[in-house]
């Protein structure tokens, strides 16, 4: 059984990555730029590429295809720059993808358990089942420390 | 009638900076936080060597007054591609002296961003933060980023682990000497 998470249509800008299309709500874009300058230093986070110079910001680029289809983008048509939710504040990260982008309106189906963290709903769409990504799972944060470092668990005694 | 005065915006608050090279990557340092800036030779006669296997980025030790300062490889600590250094920065408030290829300018900056939160590793300790200069993005050092406290007390137990054994083999050689003395006699 499958449940619609709201009646009402939402709005969501798709992504090309490659052959796939992906879906991220639209309230969490922040505007679409062609590829620039990527700046880089020395750093130990896989998925953060460097960082972009916009509008006075400096944003971190993040790369995802790896996780989403496997594979490293080898030519990027635009940086779609989405805001990433951390636990007391937003900040922007730019996300490499391949083609253009487009804003629909869609019903969002809700995940279910067995999909992965970073689906955080389903769309149906001119023939195609997409997934609506959850940035925060997706693209690296400091709730990666902690999964990398396994929190202390208490002593027990054992016999 | 009264006079329009010009609205005087005030001054951008600004920091001093050095900006400086390692492996061919360009990184910034706070003025103040560096007390000293000399040349790898000066160095030679001054260093002790030491060695801790699990900090290859530490090879010398330097005696200053009461401290002893631990010299870092910044290219090993960022993990770039070794390069042979030029410069020392003695950086202030630390135990650290940083091996650099070589300064490209002093300049200044008017604003530090933190570093965005997707950098999530070793990284948020090597760094204040980023500044964009001339179109460009530069990391500013954290100058108490290069060693950790626990990086300074494995290298000052090292470091104290060598005196001893240095101790117990000059006593051994005077004990030696003495013997040698009174069997002269």
């Amino acid at each position: 059984m499958t449940l619609i998470a709201e009646s009402e249509l939402q709005s969501f800008v798709l992504l090309r990555l490659g052959d796939r299309r992906f879906a991220v709500a639209a309230t969490q874009i922040a505007e679409l730029v062609p590829p620039s300058r990527i700046f880089r230093f020395p750093h130990h986070t896989g998925d953060v590429e460097g960082v972009i110079l916009r509008r006075g910001r400096i944003v971190p680029v993040c790369d995802v295809a790896e996780k989403l289809i496997g594979k490293g983008l080898k030519s990027r048509r635009f940086y779609l720059i989405a805001q990433r939710r951390y636990a007391a504040q937003t900040e922007w990260v730019a996300l490499p993808v391949t083609g253009d982008c487009e804003l629909i309106n869609a019903e969002m189906t809700l995940p279910s358990d067995t999909d992965a963290p970073h689906v955080s709903g389903w769309l149906s769409h001119a023939g195609d089942v997409i997934e609506v990504l959850n940035l925060a799972a997706l693209t690296p944060g400091p709730s990666d420390i902690a999964a990398v470092t396994p929190p202390l668990q208490p002593l027990e005694a054992r016999p | 009638m009264r006079p329009n005065y010009p609205i005087k915006s005030p001054a951008p608050r600004t920091e001093q900076i050095i900006l400086f090279r390692v492996s061919g990557q360009l990184f910034a340092v706070s003025s103040a936080s560096v007390q000293e800036v000399r040349g790898v030779d000066s160095l030679s006669g001054a260093a002790k060597e030491i060695s801790q296997p699990s900090l290859r980025k530490v090879k010398h030790v330097v005696r200053r007054g009461e401290n002893s300062v631990y010299v870092v490889n910044a290219a090993m600590h960022f993990g770039l591609p070794p390069a042979p250094p030029a410069l020392v920065f003695v950086l202030r408030s630390t135990r650290t002296a940083l091996l650099i290829d070589g300064i490209e300018k002093m300049t200044s900056m008017s604003r530090l961003q933190a570093l965005p939160l997707a950098f999530c590793h070793e990284e948020r300790g090597w760094y204040r933060g980023l500044t964009a200069l001339d179109q460009s993005v530069v990391p500013v050092v954290k100058p108490d980023g290069f060693l950790t406290p626990e990086e300074i007390f494995l290298l000052d137990a090292s470091l104290s682990q060598e005196a001893e054994a240095e101790a117990s083999r000059i006593a051994e050689d005077s004990a030696q000497h003495g013997i040698d003395t009174s069997m002269a006699q």
